[in-house]
């Protein structure tokens, strides 16, 4: 039993990364800003919650496992929000997203006043 | 770098940088205030300053060259006057020779506290710390002098009616904030009163619990906020602060024992030492906390003020 739990939480914590890493990229190659934001909120909500998750199979403990468990709550809550108001402060400011052909690029313009 | 915005994120995230450094050099207690402090409160602090001040730099005409220098040579002796230092974590380094194999030896017999740095600031230091409270308590009072604008309430219904406009714009951060707001403050009280067992104590909770209601202020105006919060109130908690800390140290004297002498409060010593810890840091707490949202406040309203001026 309790190599299972070593596994699935290696499992976890090996996606957890995989996603922490693949939005370090993204962030980094994306071609504007709000690409680059879902990039960023794929690391801050589910590679961190992935990492998590692997955390609490690592450690039987209770009272471990209940504050990891309020820190995910806090994250899920709190990650979302933040990208919301970033994304949103990025339209009040009239940044547009950059798209690939100019007849999309058109109607955002003028759908977004 | 010009952008003063840009400056401002880079100090907050070296904040962070060095709140996870002081983690892994297990100062946990020194890593919590600095990212509580030096990445939180200070950060949003710097970003009012510059609603007021405008965001980019002014052209400097003079060439930055001695200013280069200056800083290459202090630099490089600085850097020269480490090779002298004890390597780190050496067990014949001069501050582990000191005071520090006392405190740590003694602590739990003479302040019975289970986190030594506690006992250290709170009362081994409790002088140091109290200097470090009057001085935040005198940086509200500057700001106070400096930028009080005294302003026009507003009333009820136009209150509202900037509520109302407010609420579509800003729903779901409003949401989410009603709901977070709670936990911050449940978790400020947290951090205030276990101190004594764990990092933590007045400093980093009274920062806690001042970003709650900054984070109410930002959400909900200024003026729903004064609505909860009375400014000559606060003013007042904020003196009430020191005097508790003050008055701690004088109730000592009276019963001639040194200024901060917790053994004094109560018959068994070890007993006067929690209970002057916990009063001392509540009066931390409540000074920090007040006196970051007066902070706040002066800086906000004036930007207000202002823009009420133009208009």
């Amino acid at each position: 039993m309790g190599s299972l739990m070593d596994i699935s939480s290696a499992v976890f914590l090996l996606i957890g990364s995989f996603l922490c890493v693949s939005g370090g990229v993204g962030i980094l190659r994306f071609p504007d800003f709000y690409t680059r934001m879902h990039a960023a909120g794929v690391t801050d909500t589910l590679a961190t919650a992935m990492i998590l998750i692997g955390l609490m199979l690592q450690n039987p403990d209770g009272l471990v496992v209940l504050k990891l468990i309020i820190i995910l709550l806090m994250t899920l809550f709190i990650s979302p929000t933040a990208s919301h108001a970033l994304a949103s402060a990025a339209v009040h400011n009239d940044l547009k997203p950059v798209l690939d052909n100019k007849e999309s690029n058109e109607k955002v313009k003028t759908s977004n006043p | 770098m010009k952008d003063l915005f840009a400056v401002i994120m880079l100090s907050g995230i070296y904040g962070l940088l060095s709140a996870s450094f002081f983690v892994a050099m297990d100062a946990v207690d020194v890593a919590f205030t600095e990212a509580s402090v030096g990445a939180g409160i200070s950060t949003l602090l710097m970003l009012v300053a510059i609603t007021i001040t405008g965001r980019s730099e002014h052209p400097v005409r003079h060439k930055p060259v001695l200013a280069l220098v200056v800083v290459i040579v202090t630099g490089s002796l600085l850097i020269y006057g480490t090779l002298d230092m004890p390597y780190f974590g050496s067990a014949t380094a001069p501050v582990h020779q000191h005071v520090a194999p006392q405190y740590i030896n003694d602590s739990m017999q003479q302040v019975g506290v289970p986190n030594i740095v506690t006992s250290v600031l709170a009362s081994y230091r409790g002088f140091d710390t109290f200097g470090e409270v009057v001085v935040i308590f005198t940086a509200g009072m500057g700001v106070l002098a400096l930028l009080s604008v005294v302003r026009r309430p507003k009333g009820i219904a136009e209150i509202d009616s900037l509520n109302k406009s407010m609420h579509e714009e800003y729903l779901v951060l409003r949401i989410v904030a009603k709901m977070l707001i709670p936990f911050i403050l449940l978790f400020a009280l947290y951090v205030q009163f276990h101190g004594d067992f764990g990092p933590g104590g007045g400093f980093q909770a009274g920062v806690i619990f001042a970003a709650a209601i900054i984070l109410y202020t930002m959400l909900f105006g200024m003026s729903t906020a004064r609505r909860v919060i009375n400014q000559s109130l606060i003013q007042l908690v904020a003196a009430i602060g020191v005097l508790v800390y003050g008055s701690v140290g004088v109730v000592a004297l009276l019963e001639d024992k040194n200024f901060l002498d917790y053994s004094a409060l109560s018959t068994d010593p070890i007993a006067g030492q929690h209970l002057g810890i916990l009063l001392i840091e509540l009066g931390v707490g409540i000074t920090v906390a007040s006196v970051m949202i007066i902070i706040f406040f002066n800086f906000a309203g004036r930007e207000n003020s202002e823009e009420n001026k133009e208009s």
